[in-house]
């Protein structure tokens, strides 16, 4: 029972990294109605450019900022330089595009900055937290932080005048395109947020894993893993998703005999799969409906 | 992630008629060009456009599934691997001769294929993604499960030999093995072909389309849509037999996710629902990373990345779209 | 030939007198590859994908045969290093190395890198009768020269090292319980078999949880868990370098203070140690051969300054914190001293036969005391370790130097 609790409790640790990675997800579907493949990498090229800023002694919070905006202004220019170009192209083309991204992003971060991993500073400290040392004060404070964003984020697509169009301009380019919305805008703002949430993620998830060009290799699938699970039009159901990612991982790893340790991951995907056969919207979002 | 409409060929029909009998030319030309390379050409290039032609069967398969059946899949590598490992397990415990391997392969990954097409109907286009990415994921560390390592060989994985050519044909090993597996890509292009032309072609097709007015014209699209998902699988994994064979030897390591993108990747950039486009996709995928790596060591993924990027911008729709933009010039010019 | 001599002292090579005099047949005798003015050799290494931390490997000889190359060449000829990428696929190492071989016309491959990539070329390498000269991976099977005459390795093999630790542990701790943590591939297991073998009928007693961990983990938080739950006293740590970081950081925050071992692919104080904590790493038992780039007992080494001097001049954005620097440096050397002995006879074969013909071989930047030596019937140039333990700051000897006595 102890070491249930204890998978439990680190679980939720590990969820946070999820959950912080999801919500990045969340945001580029709303924003472009499907994944992006480049997005771990790009949040990986957002922490070493706030590495880099703390190597010139900036502060922990302003290189934090600072890369925040940094990375929402480089969010909007690479929708602008090279997406706009090829809005029309078929959505697998853009597919392809993102893995490109996804190349260039690691291969420039490697050359400039090499693939030895650093160690990332972080500000709430390394003090274990409830004395267990299972859930560090940095991981309560990534948790803490990850609530914060989606707090905002619910606002923002609930509340904010932006954040409807955005949905709008996702879900109905046409009809949005009608009543307004400038649609391509909104797909390079919704560009922008998704590259400094990410950019957060990076942050918050480096001074666990440490930094390097392959950080988020494995972190992005988990990501996209508890976005679909939580529902991809849904930023609770993704903070969601990700902690029960972490707690199913751990406990297939205990748990599941023989097999457990060396297929965690691919037992979770099962589990997350048959729930979305059952649930094709994931848990907390709302199925297409499809008219002919 | 809509696929359907978006992936659907720019061809009309009357667009097909000059089309193809150029295509035919162009065919014939090609083919004779394919039979003579190998007795000009190095062993070296001989033994890279065998792989360009097995990548090429493979994506092919993809192109099935994908392209005319708007069903997306991230994991074919698992079927790749399923293909490649069953030969050579064939080989080594079996000792089956490798011919026979092959079709054992296609058999084995038609199976696996439709087995894993009855749950992806449920998912939509997204989630499907991610579970055959899951897929992609889970087939390596499959392989090297401790319990199947008797069978495996676990991390290590297995040596093949390579076979000589039969019946004293004067052919070296790299020889043999190119018009061995440029005839099954042949026979398996030609089958492509001719599936989409049938009636069951158009059925798979419409589907993409538009499911819901197939469904209501009566096909039976859970039917189609998973026997599309294992014959889809079934080149792939003919692919991978013939993969495992020319490069001799199968592990872990030669299946993981980048093999999945990269047959991705190549599908794309050969032209989505164009079937000879599987052919500049395997061309893509062997050479564009050796390319790139000419450009620059250090940033050989960037520029792998950008070569990728430029590609698109000059054709959105792959080789097959700018194929289709030529021909239909060429018509209009004619006239 | 007073230069390359001097070039010689230069590189930190110093070899037995007998070996400097040996003679060079008279006549000049090549195979493809090399010439009156060059020697090409062929390399393969994951510049790109998952494992392209090692590609700083390949990047350190090529500066380093820059540097033979500016003082002079070996025997008067200029060494052209031919480096590819093949992103640890087997496939692509394949397509690489028959591209090296036939289209390059490369005289021999030399550190291609990986367990998986150098088993898919082994079989062709030998087919070809090219050497396959000391390949970048601990397995054990690159010592076979019956079966493959035309592979050898380099380094101490994982389970020679594994067989190190079994025999302290059998030594210091003999009722310990051993939790070992380790990645889920041919050298994490290689490690293990290494452990299991040295502790002999003891290993069914002693080890109480072997938990894997997939290289595409995020983390080991939860392995480590278990490990503690599992009431183990003795840690064995089989990871790479961020994971190895990982697991010692996550360790002291568990408050987890087995007896630690730790394997030397991650024994790096700069990108090893130091992220993870000196204060962590504190008490963490290792086993080594080359000397650390950080550690403060070699800051005025001179073999260890000649490698200072050689990374600021002809690897200047080369990191001096990573361990691979020092290994790419001495491995390089160690080719250029086979290179030499050759002579004039600059054939595939000769090659083979000097790298089985090193006779207490001392490069600088090992630890003192370890010599590379080779047979005709040892393939394995380096077959000592030294156990060490991290005091905080640098490692610390314990004990002589130590051979694993694996294979060979």
């Amino acid at each position: 029972m102890e070491l249930f609790l204890q998978q439990v409790l680190a679980g939720l640790a590990t969820g946070g990294i999820y959950a912080c990675m999801a919500l990045a997800v969340v945001m580029i579907y709303q924003a472009i109605d499907h994944l992006n493949f480049a997005q771990g990498e790009m949040a990986m090229f957002s922490t070493f450019v706030a590495w880099q800023l703390l190597q010139w002694d900036v502060p922990w919070w302003a290189a934090f900022v600072l890369t925040v905006v940094v990375s929402f202004v480089a969010g909007i220019a690479v929708e602008r330089i090279v997406f706009k170009p090829i809005r029309n192209a078929p959505v697998l083309s853009h597919v392809v595009v993102f893995i490109a991204l996804f190349a260039i992003f690691n291969s420039l971060a490697g050359f400039i900055w090499d693939f030895t991993i650093k160690p990332f500073p972080t500000p709430f400290g390394t003090a274990p937290l409830f004395g267990s040392g299972l859930v560090s004060a940095h991981q309560a404070g990534m948790i803490a932080v990850t609530l914060l964003v989606l707090v905002f984020l619910y606002g923002f697509f609930r509340y904010t005048a932006v954040g409807l169009q955005m949905r709008a301009a996702a879900l109905n380019p046409q009809s949005a395109r009608l009543v307004g919305v400038r649609v391509g805008w909104m797909v390079a703002l919704g560009w922008g947020m998704a590259a400094a949430i990410g950019a957060i993620a990076g942050l918050l998830i480096a001074p666990v894993v440490f930094l390097d060009p392959n950080m988020m290799l494995g972190i992005l699938l988990y990501g996209f893993a508890a976005a679909v699970l939580g529902g991809l039009d849904s930023p609770g159901g993704a903070v969601v998703g990700g902690f029960a990612v972490g707690i199913m991982e751990n406990l297939v790893a205990t748990y599941v005999p023989v097999v457990g340790p060396e297929l965690k991951l691919p037992i979770a995907l099962v589990i997350i799969v048959t729930v979305l056969v059952v649930r094709p919207g994931g848990l907390f979002g709302r199925v297409h409906v499809q008219r002919v | 992630m809509d696929a359907r409409a978006e992936t659907r060929p720019v061809v009309s029909p009357a667009a097909r008629a000059p089309a193809l009998t150029a295509g035919r030319a162009i065919l014939l030309a090609g083919l004779v060009v394919a039979v003579a390379l190998p007795f000009v050409a190095k062993s070296f290039l001989v033994f890279q456009l065998t792989l360009v032609l097995v990548y090429a069967i493979a994506i092919c398969g993809l192109n099935l599934l994908t392209g005319f059946n708007g069903q997306f899949s991230l994991g074919h590598g698992a079927f790749y691997a399923l293909g490649a490992y069953t030969a050579a397990i064939l080989m080594e415990h079996g000792n089956v001769p490798y011919l026979w391997t092959i079709p054992a392969a296609g058999l084995v990954c038609f199976v696996a294929g439709f087995l894993f097409g009855l749950p992806a109907l449920r998912l939509e286009a997204i989630y499907l993604a991610l579970a055959t990415f899951a897929l992609a994921i889970a087939a390596p560390q499959i392989f090297k499960l401790s319990p199947l390592e008797h069978w495996t060989g676990g991390n290590q994985g297995i040596v093949i030999l390579k076979p000589d050519a039969p019946f004293g044909l004067p052919l070296n090993q790299d020889q043999w093995l190119y018009f061995l597996t440029l005839a099954v890509a042949f026979v398996m292009f030609w089958a492509a072909h001719n599936i989409v032309q049938s009636r069951t072609g158009r059925a798979i097709m419409a589907i993409r389309d538009n499911p819901i007015a197939a469904r209501s014209m009566g096909i039976d699209t859970a039917l189609y849509k998973t026997l599309t998902f294992g014959v889809s699988a079934l080149y792939t994994g003919v692919a991978g037999a013939l993969g495992a064979i020319v490069v001799q030897f199968v592990a872990p390591d030669s299946f993981n996710v980048s093999l999945s993108i990269a047959f991705l990747v190549g599908l794309v950039v050969g032209g989505v629902g164009w079937i000879p486009g599987a052919l500049f996709g395997g061309l893509f995928v062997l050479f564009v990373p050796n390319i790139a790596e000419h450009i620059s060591k250090g940033l050989s993924g960037a520029a792998y990345g950008a070569i990728l990027i430029l590609l698109i911008y000059l054709m959105p729709s792959g080789v097959g779209g700018l194929f289709h933009l030529l021909a239909r010039r060429m018509r209009r010019f004619g006239r | 030939m007073p230069n390359f001599a001097k070039a010689l002292s230069y590189a930190g090579i110093a070899v037995a007198a007998a070996l400097v005099a040996a003679p060079a047949s008279a006549q000049k005798k090549y195979d493809p590859g090399a010439s009156d003015a060059e020697i090409k050799v062929g390399n393969m290494m994951p510049y790109s994908g998952p494992a392209s931390a090692y590609g700083l490997i390949g990047k350190t000889i090529e500066a380093y045969f820059k540097k033979v190359n500016a003082d002079g060449g070996i025997n008067g000829r200029k060494i052209n290093f031919i480096t590819y990428d093949d992103a640890y696929s087997p496939p692509k190492a394949v397509e690489q190395a028959r591209k090296l071989v036939e289209s390059d016309e490369v005289l021999l491959i030399f550190q291609s890198l990986g367990t998986p990539s150098n088993t898919a070329i082994q079989k062709y390498m030998n087919s070809k009768k090219v050497p396959q000269l000391f390949v970048a991976t601990g397995a054990t099977k690159w010592g076979d020269p019956k079966g493959f005459p035309w592979t050898m390795g380099w380094q101490p093999t994982y389970q020679s090292e594994g067989r190190i630790y079994a025999k302290f542990l059998l030594d210091k701790h003999p009722n310990g319980k051993i939790g070992i943590l380790y990645q889920n591939d041919d050298y994490g297991k290689d490690y293990v078999k290494g452990l299991k073998d040295g502790l002999g009928d003891k290993a069914k007693s002693m080890i109480v949880a072997e938990v894997p961990y997939e290289p595409a983990d995020p983390t080991v938080d939860s392995q480590m868990v278990r490990l503690k739950a599992s009431g183990a006293d003795v840690f064995f740590n089989v990871t790479t370098p961020k994971f190895a970081a990982q697991a010692i950081k996550k360790a002291a925050e568990l408050g987890w203070q087995p007896v630690h071992l730790l394997n030397n692919v991650s024994q790096s104080v700069g990108s090893v140690l130091r992220p993870a904590g000196l204060e962590n790493a504190k008490g963490i038992y290792s086993s080594y051969y080359l000397k650390d780039a950080n550690d403060p007992q070699w800051k005025d080494d001179p073999a260890m300054n000649e490698w200072r001097a050689f990374m600021d001049k002809y690897f200047p954005d080369g990191d001096k914190t990573s361990s691979f620097t020092v290994y790419g440096y001495a491995v390089a050397q160690t080719m250029a001293q086979v290179l030499k002995q050759c002579g004039d006879e600059l054939t595939r074969e000769n090659v083979m036969r000097q790298a089985a013909n090193l006779k207490n071989l001392d490069i600088g930047v090992l630890l003192p005391g370890i010599r590379i030596n080779t047979s005709a019937s040892d393939f394995y140039p380096i077959e000592q370790m030294q156990m060490q333990r991290f005091n905080g700051e640098r490692w610390e000897s314990i004990g002589d130097v130590m051979s694993g006595e694996v294979g060979g």
